[in-house]
């Protein structure tokens, strides 16, 4: 029944209230003001989103569309003309070893960031969810990091992890351990670029989460403590549970954040564009020197669309495992939408089967009504 | 209802206007010139080109019809990243500057630029001219400054090393070639066990310097980095050096600059513009001081120009003030102010050039000593489309043995299958 009021106004002689069949209303002359109100309420609210939209379109979907055009060419920026070339910017992105390793360090820097993030953030949030006094200093100062720019953040760390006048090797050398090589070393340039990562975005998840926190409601706790539960079997069985959907928000602006990242990199060292060896050439970064270092916009533009296909593949998998776990949380109905239709489905046929058969011939008007007005567009399909 | 279509109508109207605004704010400026005769002209530079208000408003009073306006872009990458989006289109100052490391791709773009008018391409030295003039014999930049490079060292750590300390025997010591320089610097290391230079890749950029064609082909433009002997002896003299006398330090990195004051190496390549980089970041290390000497004859590292795009609002104008702002007058002044060494012939027997000494290097008599400097270059090598990218690639090779990533071989297969994937 509720699919009614939702579904696309297909034919304009459809009356906008849903109960009842049409036959039953005598037709009467519709006045002007009756129609421009009913304009209002069908078109103000997209009149309302369309500045969004328009902008959208504007600095959103045109340049996307117009990167898939100039990917497919050998671009001149400056006499902004090009030659066709089909898919040879695509092949040769995808052949050069530099590409697999902009994606290997990717996806190093973006799990060595996010996960211990995600851990610390939840702690955090937890330990801040606790009854301490001062509370909204100790949540500001948690998002202080935040607040400040991300090339600034670089700098610092980058001068910290200086090879060998840097602040972490000669504290490493004073307690008597080698020094590590932060720009010759993969890994470790991954750790340090991690390390800038998590410095800014750990405070942000941690209010994110503790605002999920301090909506569980505390009657759980309540009867929790008065079960006798620890407060670390509070967290496991009701905290951690409780936060799944706003996790789930969490991981996806992180993954999205994270496959995206450019400025740390980018301010790693004096060069920026990824070290000697590739040891720290994100795939953005690789991107930016294509286009604006050896302005070859046709083979960035290419290499923007690989990057933007790995994110939407990774975030059909995000959402195919949001869906999985939020089901049984928030959903209104333990049925999913799938199967919801597919119990609709089931019931109309056994219906129609019945009508054609000639046992419910008799059936009340109303309640086969508005099914068949649900069933046509269906039918149609 | 009335009344919600009234706001309805208000909601549209300031969606719309918000739209507005925003397409406004990307839109440029609006012309500058205007009917009166007065006109505004706009001079993009980036770093510090010594173009001080003051030396502005000198052309303003000899010019009451025009006001002159500075923009300066932090780095010269920063300017290069606007310059190319803006080239041809609309958005560019009046008057341009540009570095030499971007100028070659500049070069495939000089009919975009103004010519700069006959007769005042003497005033600059000839590979100064022969750099910016394109195929068709156009002359497209107005040169600023050079970088004739001597050797700065730092004469406390000579002293202790028992080499000589003054700059003059500092000079006799290390004339000669490149085989020299690493000759002195095998002894200065087994004395002291610290480095003699700081990077392979800063001393790699002295000795290219020097190599008429290094990369490209000058007259078919054709890539011949990988097959170039001279390239391949340069690349082993410079890293067998490198294994005990550099710092390995690579230049710019914040290691780097520590290293200046620190005294983690005993000499750097020199261009004159590197003075000020070593005073402003060295400050109260009293031991540094330049030599009039450089390995192998002269050599020049960066230096700039000045354009003009051709579809500029007030081409004649900018050509006038571009004109002003390179006569050797007004470039000694940026001397002084900033440490842009002149690329004018004339400046070079002019008193406030020669004359001039720098306090932070124990007093040494720099105008003089870049002026001889500038004199010993000899060779303009050629620099084209791929240039940058080939160079590029090069300095990360030099840096993979350095950091220890791969051995010698290993890198060079490496930055020849790079070079292989470019173009």
């Amino acid at each position: 029944m509720t699919t009614t009021a939702t579904a696309p106004p297909s034919s304009a002689e459809r009356p906008d209230a849903p109960a009842g069949p049409p036959s039953q209303r005598t037709p009467k002359r519709i006045a002007f003001g009756h129609r421009l109100s009913r304009w209002d309420l069908k078109l103000s609210p997209y009149l309302y989103i369309s500045p969004f939209f328009i902008l959208f379109l504007v600095v959103g979907l045109f340049p996307i569309a117009y990167t898939a055009v100039i990917s497919f060419m050998d671009w001149d920026l400056v006499r902004n003309s090009g030659t066709f070339i089909g898919f040879d910017q695509y092949v040769y992105v995808l052949t050069q070893p530099k590409f697999w390793i902009a994606l290997r360090n990717t996806f190093s820097i973006f799990l060595l960031s996010s996960i211990p993030q995600l851990i610390l953030a939840i702690f955090i949030a937890a330990m801040l969810d606790q009854n301490i006094r001062a509370k909204t200093f100790w949540r500001m100062g948690v998002l202080l990091p935040y607040v400040m720019a991300p090339v600034a953040v670089a700098l610092i760390f980058s001068n910290m992890f200086g090879d060998k006048y840097g602040l972490v090797n000669t504290t490493l050398a004073d307690l008597g351990i080698s020094p590590v090589m932060w720009h010759s070393d993969a890994f470790a340039s991954h750790i340090a670029i991690a390390t800038m990562v998590n410095f800014r975005w750990t405070g942000y998840n941690t209010l994110i989460l503790l605002a999920a926190m301090q909506a569980i409601p505390r009657d759980y706790y309540e009867a929790a403590a008065i079960d006798g539960a620890s407060k670390f079997r509070q967290f496991t069985a009701i905290t951690v549970p409780s936060l799944r959907p706003t996790l789930i928000f969490v991981i996806i602006t992180s993954t999205i954040g994270g496959l995206q990242i450019f400025d740390e990199p980018r301010m790693y060292d004096q060069y920026g564009t990824g070290g000697a060896d590739s040891q720290w050439l994100t795939i953005t970064l690789y991107l930016y020197d294509i286009g604006w270092g050896q302005w070859n916009f046709g083979r960035a533009a290419a290499l923007a669309w690989i990057l933007f296909l790995i994110i939407l593949a990774i975030g059909i998998i995000n959402l195919l495992v949001t869906r999985r776990v939020v089901r049984d949380e928030g959903a209104r109905s333990s049925l999913g939408r799938r199967e919801q239709r597919a119990a609709a489905r089931a019931a109309r046929r056994d219906l129609r089967r019945a009508a054609s058969s000639g046992t419910l011939a008799d059936a009340p008007e109303p309640e086969s009504a508005p099914e068949s007005a649900t069933d046509t567009p269906e039918a149609q399909r | 209802m009335k009344l919600s279509r009234r706001t309805r109508a208000i909601a549209a109207v300031a969606g719309a206007a918000s739209i507005a605004i925003i397409a406004a704010g990307c839109s440029p400026a609006a012309d500058s010139g205007s009917e009166d005769g007065t006109v505004e002209l706009t001079v993009a530079t980036f770093n510090d080109f010594g173009y001080t208000d003051e030396l502005l408003q000198e052309y303003m009073d000899e010019n009451p019809n025009v006001t002159v306006v500075q923009n300066k872009a932090a780095t010269s990458n920063d300017a290069r990243a606007n310059y190319f989006q803006k080239l041809g289109k609309k958005g560019l100052a009046d008057v341009e500057a540009i570095e030499v490391d971007w100028l070659p791709e500049v070069m495939q773009y000089s009919d975009l630029l103004a010519e700069v008018p006959s007769g005042t391409a003497d005033r600059w030295l000839d590979w100064k001219v022969d750099a910016a003039t394109d195929a068709d014999g156009r002359l497209i930049g107005y040169g600023t400054d050079i970088g004739p490079e001597g050797v700065c060292y730092r004469s406390d750590l000579f002293a202790a090393a028992g080499l000589p300390t003054d700059r003059e025997s500092v000079a006799a010591l290390l004339e000669g070639d490149w085989a020299k320089y690493f000759e002195v610097g095998a002894q200065y290391t087994a004395t002291t066990g610290t480095a003699w230079f700081d990077s392979a890749g800063g001393t790699y950029q002295g000795m290219i310097n020097q190599v008429e064609a290094a990369y490209e082909d000058p007259d078919s433009g054709d890539l011949i980095a990988t097959d170039n002997a001279e390239v391949e002896d340069i690349y082993n003299q410079v890293l067998d050096a490198s294994a005990a006398q550099s710092a390995h330090l690579g230049q710019w990195s914040d290691d780097w600059f520590a290293g200046l004051s620190n005294g983690a190496y005993a000499t750097m390549l020199c261009p004159g513009w590197m003075l000020g980089v070593i005073s402003g970041n060295a400050e109260g290390v009293t031991g540094w001081d330049v030599a009039n000497v450089f390995p192998n004859g002269g050599g020049n590292w960066g230096g700039s120009y000045l354009t003009v795009p051709a579809n500029g609002a007030n081409v004649e104008e900018a050509q006038k003030l571009a004109d002003w702002l390179t006569a050797p007058e007004q470039q000694i002044k940026a001397f002084v102010n900033a440490g842009t060494f002149p690329s004018q012939n004339d400046a070079y027997s002019d008193e406030a050039l020669t004359g001039f000494v720098n306090e932070y290097f124990n007093n040494a008599p720099v105008g003089q000593i870049f002026t001889d400097r500038a004199k010993a270059v000899s060779v303009a090598p050629f620099k084209g489309e791929f240039y940058f990218q080939v160079n590029d690639a090069m300095q990360k090779a030099l840096t993979r043995v350095e950091d220890g990533t791969q051995d010698k071989q290993a890198s060079w297969d490496q930055w020849v299958s790079e070079v292989d994937a470019i173009g």
